[in-house]
């Protein structure tokens, strides 16, 4: 019953949307719509069940005085502390949402800053990688770092002291064998979601349901 | 005294002439000629729109009818849509002179007050008359209810001339069915039909054949190096929700991943960025470690979710990574920017990296970081090789069977772009209609 219930809920919703998708009458949109409106709903609950987790896994390590358990104040503090400036204390002691307030501050020198430099640290990732993806030792790896060199001085203005045929050059890698490969993927992906999608919602892949299909 | 019968008639002619005369001055003066008919008319018009003023904007009452109005007014109901969308055409102004746009206001024909009126549409004076009434969200159309239209022609001054009203004539109702995609239809009957084929003939027992993936041959290896090491495995399920595919296809991967590990007696550390995702995650590794005859050995801090935001998961898992050295971590899911950031980490912490993902965008940085990586669809095969199961193993040969269709398609239309270029031809042309089918309606 614990299995049977929510593979039949997932296969008449599967074939419910798959018909869906060929019909354009009203009826038809009302059910779709209604179940988009549903995965807010269910993602608001899970919402709390997840910082139920993030507060369980850390109190824990507090308790146990598990290493590196001083971290974990990191983020219970502000877990806590954000809701509690944005949402309850009141605006004449620095809470509320607005520009002026505790929450915004906050958010504003701490949070973007953060992110920002979280982000900003892919440009430097994106040179070491590319160091090492470019370094000729097999001969597909030499044509790899000539077509990378050839694309990528075709991109900058640098490209055309060399004459036009390299910025031609790079737009053809990009434009033929380069567009041609991602088609190729993007038409396995396809195929691979059809695939998948027809194996959950005929009960063929279960795992999704907790463990291993069995 | 002789009556002179010519002469009486006559003089009575001759008396009647200038009186026809200014008669006839008289009458030329009461008919108008044809500009002042047309004066005339307009003032008519122009009378009219003062009573039909509409509510919407700014009513501007203007007496003098200096611009020509739009003409007849055809409403059609727009076929294959959910009866909420109307194609309108309208007759432009014969003098398109000193219009800068037409308005077009539609109303419900039972509601008789001029606020009813709403503004539909602006259309500028060169663009074609014809639009599709229905996608504003604020100004809906119901199916089952009869409209009425009207356009008013803007002057540079931002006055309305309004033309008469017109009633749709029809109502707009949904199809059943979306003839526009028969095609689609047709090729996914065929698909579907071609992937059940191989499920029914692998459940039969036919033996087939799976080409090696090499990632997913590794994962066993991973496990054991982790194993042995007596460190962690991470296993990263992607930032995306459940409704992506690829998240789903990772969660399956999850399972028999859990399942060895719980064999093995190793720790997993599997951080969530989305709730719905986390509870699935830990249902499967919970799941999992039942399966395995290990229940006690599932530690419920092991799946947790850690947060919403991008690039503060990031660095919450490069965390875990710098901190706990997990000895192999797996990513597998949908990625975005935080792909490299995540295996370079990694990369640098020394651990067995096997990535996967579907999103052709990251698949080079993964390639240049991890160890092995699963591209496109292997990651959605991966839980068939995993598992070794008939019906797995038949979805995976019946998606080779479509892929087997679409190439022989593309090399005819190869074949067909030859033949074009000798022949002086246009097949593929017709090849092109008869396969593909347009995005945009």
């Amino acid at each position: 019953m614990k299995r049977t219930v929510p593979l039949m809920i997932v296969m008449v919703g599967g074939i419910l949307m798959m018909l869906q998708y060929f019909i354009p009458h009203q009826y038809s949109q009302v059910i779709f719509n209604n179940y988009l409106e549903w995965a807010p709903i269910v993602g608001a609950f899970a919402l709390i069940l997840g910082v139920g987790s993030l507060t369980r896994l850390h109190t824990h390590k507090i308790r146990r005085k598990a290493k590196n358990w001083q971290y974990s104040w990191a983020v219970l503090i502000p877990l806590f502390g954000m809701p509690l400036f944005g949402l309850i204390i009141p605006q004449s002691l620095g809470g509320g949402s607005d520009v002026h307030g505790v929450h915004d501050f906050l958010f504003m020198h701490i949070q973007v800053p953060i992110q920002s430099t979280m982000f900003s640290l892919l440009a430097f990732y994106i040179a070491s990688a590319a160091f090492r993806a470019f370094r000729a030792k097999s001969a597909l790896a030499t044509i790899l770092l000539l077509a990378a060199v050839i694309v990528m001085l075709g991109q900058v203005p640098i490209g055309d002291v060399f004459g036009r045929w390299l910025p031609n050059t790079g737009l053809w890698i990009l434009r033929y064998p380069n567009l041609a490969a991602k088609r190729a993927i993007m038409l396995g992906v396809g195929f691979g979601m059809l695939a998948t999608n027809l194996k959950i919602i005929f009960g063929v892949e279960r795992n999704w349901l907790g463990g291993a299909g069995k | 005294m002789r009556i002179n019968w010519i002469g009486i008639p006559a003089a009575l002619i001759l008396l009647m002439i200038p009186s026809l005369s200014v008669a006839q001055d008289s009458v030329e003066n009461l008919t108008p000629t044809d500009d002042t008919v047309s004066e005339m008319v307009t003032e008519d018009v122009a009378d009219e729109k003062i009573e039909t003023q509409p509510a919407a904007g700014e009513p501007l009452l203007e007496t003098d009818p200096g611009l020509d109005i739009p003409g007849m007014i055809t409403v059609q109901d727009k076929p294959n849509n959910a009866g909420d969308q109307f194609i309108v055409t309208f007759e432009p102004a014969v003098n398109p002179e000193g219009i800068q746009c037409y308005n077009v206001y539609r109303r419900v024909v039972s509601e008789e007050s001029e606020n009813a009126w709403d503004l539909v549409k602006v259309i500028p004076v060169d663009k074609p008359t014809e639009f599709i009434d229905g996608y504003d969200p604020e100004y809906p159309i119901e199916p089952g209810i009869l409209y009425e239209y009207r356009i008013a022609s803007v002057s540079l001054e931002d006055t309305e001339f309004f033309g008469p009203v017109f009633g749709a004539m029809i109502v707009a109702k949904g199809e059943w069915f979306h003839t526009g995609k028969v095609k689609v239809l047709i090729a996914g009957v065929l698909f579907i039909g071609l992937i059940f084929y191989y499920f029914g003939k692998a459940q039969r027992g036919a033996k087939m054949y799976l080409r090696p993936i090499s990632g997913i041959e590794a994962i066993d290896e991973a496990i054991g190096r982790a194993t042995e090491m007596g460190k962690p495995i991470l296993y990263v399920p992607g930032i995306s929700t459940i409704s992506d595919v690829a998240t789903i296809a990772s969660l399956t991967i999850l399972g028999r991943v859990a399942r060895k590990i719980a064999d093995y007696q190793t720790r997993i550390i599997v951080p969530n960025y989305d709730p719905i995702v986390y509870t699935v995650a830990e249902e499967v590794v919970k799941q999992a470690y039942l399966e395995a005859g290990r229940p006690d050995s599932y530690d419920q801090d092991s799946v947790f979710f850690l947060t919403q935001s991008q690039f503060a998961y990031v660095a919450g898992v490069n965390g875990i990574m710098m901190r706990d050295r997990p000895a192999t971590n797996f990513y597998l899911g949908m990625f975005y920017a935080e792909s490299l950031i995540l295996a370079e980490t990694g990369s640098l912490s020394g651990a067995i990296q096997i990535a996967g993902t579907d999103a052709v965008t990251q698949l080079p940085f993964f390639i240049t970081t991890c160890d092995y990586t699963l591209i496109g669809e292997e990651l959605y095969a991966a839980s068939a090789y995993l598992g070794h199961e008939p019906k797995q193993i038949g979805a995976v040969k019946g998606q080779d069977a479509c892929k087997a269709i679409v190439m022989s398609l593309i090399t005819l239309a190869l074949v067909l772009g030859v033949l074009d270029l000798v022949a002086d031809t246009h097949t593929l042309d017709w090849f092109r209609n008869l396969v593909t089918v347009s995005i945009v309606e």
